[in-house]
């Protein structure tokens, strides 16, 4: 009934959505799984009309329709459970539920509370809950909110005629496992008013909740299964697809790496964030931290810059245990951070090529305070040959580069100012191949000038590719620690098994 | 876009072309807005003005702002002429010290704003705007209302002493803009207000330390208040408690219909003079062409909202709540 045909959409410089096809069926809950960046969250978007295709066609029951917004695909039965909880916390759960519908409540210019909470307790026991309409969202566990976003999306059903369709973005990763469990047995009693596309990382409860899986991989869809016949590592197989190409990562170019320890991690563990975490980096080192989001990945870089304190263990920079956690002991430390958001925590959009590269350094630049402008400008040109920044001078906004090229601007920033320990977040995120493999190029360059590496890749095949040594993380706990020799690195197999 | 006008260009120099268009204006409405003698008029309003909305400008461009202008300019200037009589009320004399105590006090009182802002947590607006209070209650508590008189002719010089036909205030206040864009464009501190304005996350990572730089930032703006205060009061040779009126206004319209924007990151000295400038010539040119003084106000207050709708960008950019 409802039905996608060949949707396109294009950001600049990414391709998110090539040629997808997609459909669903009355009554039926259809599962989509993909990595990180695969293309599910647009397609979602398009789905629920926050994003316009650039091309193909949605058509509901054979009528084809185009949203123009959200709001208009609610009116044509399309829901959405957002995965950041759209509710708000400091509204009753009535008032939620009717948000931006309570002209039906409305008499003489006031709101009859009492039909409002008569119709929300309606609404709540659609999806089985019994919670006082008028209790306040905060008070709610996360369980309770998810199902009181699930209520409010099915006032649709009195609001429209024709079939409801639900998306449920990722709506298991707050949830404990018997709150798992209550839910997907409430989706499937609501499959008499509603069909469901159930969006989530997990694949056991993917495959344990859907009829159907959409497996999507940059950008496409590469495959479509039927629960029956699905198998975990079939598709996992599909979800990250290509074969290593060993040309791509410059494996060639991997050398042993030295033997000085840069950052030692003894026994280190954060509260909540990451527990017992050990390993060694060391000169010339590309060491992977590999797990799912929230395994800790993030967490530990950010110990290691100096901006979380560990609660217990030690962590030692060169030698030197650190007993002091902020940014600039990171920076003194001589590490170097690339962020995952290059455009928030990357790059100062509004400051040009060389007032980004000397930010981190500017005391190297300035004599009683006063910037020395023309070394500024002549670090920076030497930058930009040697990294091959494409910007037309030193004047331009960073702001307005590609987001490779505004990479290169912040690894220069680190290099320049003599980092040689550098933590990578995600540095190939958002970049198209030909920006990827300068990365890969500089990051083989920086181990031969010895800069020791901490990555977390992008992709699995990125992890393996570049990396001397993987840490596998999963909530927190290192679960295992391959190394990545030349024609004997670990397969995305061995790491998946122990991710997930 | 391959026009040369494209839309950063036109927003760029949008400011000046609306000074330019301006001047044309009022010149045709009537003859005499185009004089020496009407320009030294516009010079010698603007100069005040002018040091404070540059003091403003660095806050603005961290992305903060400060709303303590009244009450730090009237706290300068009546701790300034109190000094200055005490120490014997001629800048020949000692008294001159009084110059740098006042610069000084406007230090202080950026401190106090600056430290209450970061130790205490509270949004630089509020803790700004209760410090502006607080300056103009004190004084009042020091003049119980009166006004003092400053009539030393050195320092009235300031006002009465022209070259080409322009008082020594107004020349004044165009060394200490070229100080504030030195500073601006020159220094570490002038970079690092742009990198807080334009990142404060990043700036952070890069190892600043993002505190220190609000509250010299403060600091800052507070010697520029106190400039504007002496040249308030070399002005019209009296330092009140209603020496600080009207600054708020007047500075922060000019630094928004100068181009810097409030969300921080963009602007700067520059775009501050011709906001002064514009406000001014508005000024000067309504009183010129005879229109009440009333309508003056609102001319300024629309200005605005057109300003920060030419200027904004506001789909990809969400402010100050």
């Amino acid at each position: 009934m409802y039905e996608l045909k060949a949707i396109d959409k294009k950001f600049p410089g990414v391709h998110a959505l090539k040629a997808v096809d997609f459909k669903i069926g009355r009554g039926e809950i259809v599962g989509l799984v993909g990595e990180n960046g695969a293309g599910k969250s647009t397609l979602m978007k398009v789905i629920y009309g926050a994003y316009k295709p650039d091309g193909g066609t949605v058509t509901i029951d054979g009528t084809a329709v185009r949203f123009q917004n959200p709001r208009q695909a609610m009116d044509h039965g399309i829901g959405m459970v957002f995965q950041e909880q759209s509710l708000i916390t400091n509204l009753t759960v009535m008032e939620n539920i009717f948000l931006g519908f309570e002209q039906q409540f409305v008499k003489f210019g006031v709101i009859n509370w009492k039909t409002m909470a008569a119709a929300a307790k309606a609404q709540l026991a659609k999806v089985k809950l019994d919670i006082d309409p008028a209790t306040i969202t905060a008070n709610l566990s996360f369980a309770q909110r998810q199902l009181v976003e699930l209520a409010k999306v099915l006032t649709l059903e009195e609001r429209i005629d024709g079939d409801l369709v639900i998306l449920l973005d990722e709506p298991t990763s707050v949830l404990a496992k018997e709150e798992v469990e209550l839910l997907f047995k409430l989706v499937r009693e609501l499959t008499n008013r509603a069909s469901f596309i159930f969006v989530s990382h997990r694949m056991d409860e993917v495959l344990e909740l859907s009829d159907r899986v959409y497996v999507m991989k940059d950008g496409a869809v590469v495959d479509v299964v039927t629960r029956d016949a699905a198998n975990i590592d079939a598709i996992q197989h599909k979800m990250v697809g290509r074969d290593i190409d060993k040309e791509y990562y410059r494996e060639q170019w991997q050398k042993p790496y030295g033997d000085e320890v840069l950052v030692s991690f003894g026994n280190v563990s954060l509260n909540g964030r990451y527990k017992d975490i050990s390993f060694d980096l060391h000169r010339g080192e590309v060491l992977c931290l590999v797990g799912t989001e929230g395994s800790g990945r993030e967490a530990i870089l950010r110990t290691v810059f100096g901006l979380d304190k560990p609660d217990t263990g030690t962590v030692t920079i060169k030698g030197e245990p650190v007993t002091r956690f902020h940014a600039r002991g990171g920076v003194e430390r001589g590490i170097g951070y690339v962020p995952r958001e290059r455009k928030v925590e990357g790059i100062v959009a509004g400051m040009n090529v060389y007032e980004n590269m000397t930010l981190s350094q500017m005391g190297n630049y300035a004599s009683g305070g006063v910037l020395r402008i023309s070394e500024e400008k002549d670090m920076a040109r030497s930058w930009i040959d040697r990294l091959g920044i494409k910007t037309p001078n030193v004047y331009k906004d960073c702001g307005g580069l590609s987001g490779g090229n505004q990479q290169k601007v912040v690894l220069a920033k680190w290099r320049s100012g003599g980092s040689d320990i550098i933590l990578l977040d995600h540095p190939t995120r958002g970049l198209d191949i030909g920006a990827k493999e300068d990365v890969y190029d500089m990051v083989r360059e920086m181990c031969d000038d010895g800069v020791g590496i901490i990555l977390v890749a992008d992709t699995l095949e990125e992890a393996i590719g570049l990396s001397h040594s993987i840490l596998v993380l999963k909530d927190g706990e290192m679960q295992k620690r391959f190394d990545g020799t030349p024609g004997d690195k670990p397969s995305l197999y061995d790491l998946v098994h122990h991710m997930i | 876009m391959n026009s040369f006008l494209t839309r950063d260009i036109l927003v760029k120099w949008a400011p000046l072309l609306v000074l330019l268009v301006l001047i044309v204006f009022f010149a045709a409405m009537e003859p005499r807005f185009f004089s020496v003698r009407n320009f030294a008029r516009i010079g010698i309003s603007s100069a005040p003005a002018l040091m404070v909305a540059i003091g403003v400008t660095f806050i603005i461009i961290m992305g903060s702002i400060d709303l303590s202008m009244e009450g730090t300019v009237s706290v300068c200037a009546v701790l300034f002429a109190f000094a200055f009589l005490a120490m014997g009320g001629t800048l020949a004399s000692i008294a001159w010290l009084a110059l740098p105590l006042a610069l000084l006090v406007g230090a202080v009182i950026g401190l106090i704003n600056g430290l209450i802002h970061i130790r205490l947590k509270i949004p630089s607006f509020m803790a700004s705007l209760a410090m502006g209070f607080v300056g103009t209650g004190f004084a009042l508590l020091l003049t119980g209302g009166d006004r003092i008189r400053i009539e030393d002719e050195a320092f009235r010089a300031l006002l009465t002493t022209r070259w080409f036909n322009f008082p020594i205030m107004v020349y004044v206040a165009l060394l200490f803009t070229f100080i504030a864009w030195f500073i601006q464009s020159r220094t570490t501190l002038g970079r690092n207000f742009y990198a807080v304005g334009g990142g404060e996350e990043l700036a952070h990572a890069s190892g600043l330390n993002v505190n220190r730089v609000r509250v010299l930032g403060f600091m800052l703006a507070g010697i520029f208040y106190a400039v504007g205060a002496l040249l308030a009061v070399g002005r019209i040779g009296i330092a009140e408690t209603a020496t600080g009126n009207n600054f708020m206004f007047v500075a922060i319209t000019s630094v928004v219909v100068g181009g810097t924007a409030l969300w921080g990151g963009i602007g700067g000295v520059w775009n501050t003079l011709i906001g002064v400038l514009i406000v001014n010539v508005i000024n000067n040119g309504m009183v010129v062409i005879g229109l009440p003084g009333y309508v003056q106000d609102g001319v300024l207050g629309a200005l605005v909202i057109i300003a920060v709708v030419l200027s904004t960008d506001r789909k990809s950019v969400s402010f100050v709540k």
